[in-house]
């Protein structure tokens, strides 16, 4: 079959920014980010199967501060991709086509997103007492 | 337009994904069902953020646990999958490329399940 360069449709540089956009490519950029966090989940579980030791070694790179910023990343991937696969769904039954609708929805799922994660790191920090 | 699918395309309403709405229905079954899974997972770990060894060894050791860990690593690695799948297939046009990426997205997914759940089995069952 012969190969014609036929001309793309617009990519992003065309368009100006706006949330609904923005909500589109962090749904798939913290999808990427949770395939990650995937693979942190399986090396976790194996270390605990393995032994104490590997489990240690493992902890201490999620306890250090660079660790907890990849797991505070991770936390808040999980949460945006959660709220915003959430839209997905409903949009999928034909809510949130309008305008309005779509663009506050965009908008309340970084509201979700940064809530959610605060309170659950508040959560894990305040059970044990501040910071370590 | 004219339309040139013939009687039995028609009928299977395949397009050139040779494949229905399959892919489509089970993202969005493993969504839903990824909500209480991670919801509940998130939770635990702000629970045991600092928990030691034996602690962590106790709490999977739980049926309740175990089962809802390999539940957990059974649909986010099924989710995952089929997410990573839409994203070669935007990405990688030339077909040998995209069937090879797919392959290893394949094989990694499925190794990371069985690793998964094989270690919580281990932990459970007290290996």
């Amino acid at each position: 079959m012969t190969q014609v360069n036929r001309p793309l449709s617009p990519h992003l540089q065309v368009y100006k920014w706006r949330v609904h956009m923005m909500t589109s490519i962090m749904h798939r950029a913290t999808s990427v980010a949770l395939a990650a966090g995937t693979i942190l989940l399986v090396w976790w579980l194996t270390a605990i199967a393995t032994s104490q030791s590997s489990f240690d070694s493992l902890q201490a790179m999620l306890g250090h501060w660079a660790g907890r910023v990849v797991l505070f990343g991770i936390t808040y991937a999980a949460m945006q991709h959660m709220a915003s696969g959430v839209r997905h769904l409903l949009m999928d039954t034909g809510a949130l086509l309008e305008l309005g609708a779509n663009r506050m929805s965009a908008i309340l799922t970084y509201v979700f997103a940064a809530v959610s994660t605060l309170v659950i790191w508040a959560c894990a920090y305040g059970m044990f007492g501040g910071l370590v | 337009m004219h339309n040139q699918r013939n009687p039995l395309a028609k009928v299977h309403g395949l397009g050139s994904a040779k494949n229905g709405t399959h892919h489509w229905w089970m993202q969005r079954v493993t969504a839903i069902a990824n909500i209480p899974l991670m919801l509940w997972f998130v939770v635990s770990m702000a629970h045991s953020a600092v928990a030691d060894y034996a602690t962590l060894v106790a709490w999977i050791q739980q049926p309740t646990v175990a089962v809802l860990l390999i539940l957990l690593v059974a649909n986010v690695t099924f989710h995952m999958r089929l997410g990573l799948q839409v994203a070669l297939e935007d990405y990688i046009f030339d077909h040998g490329n995209r069937i090879a990426a797919m392959l290893i997205v394949t094989f990694v997914t499925v190794a990371l399940a069985a690793l998964g759940i094989f270690s919580i089995l281990k932990i459970s069952l007290g290996g």
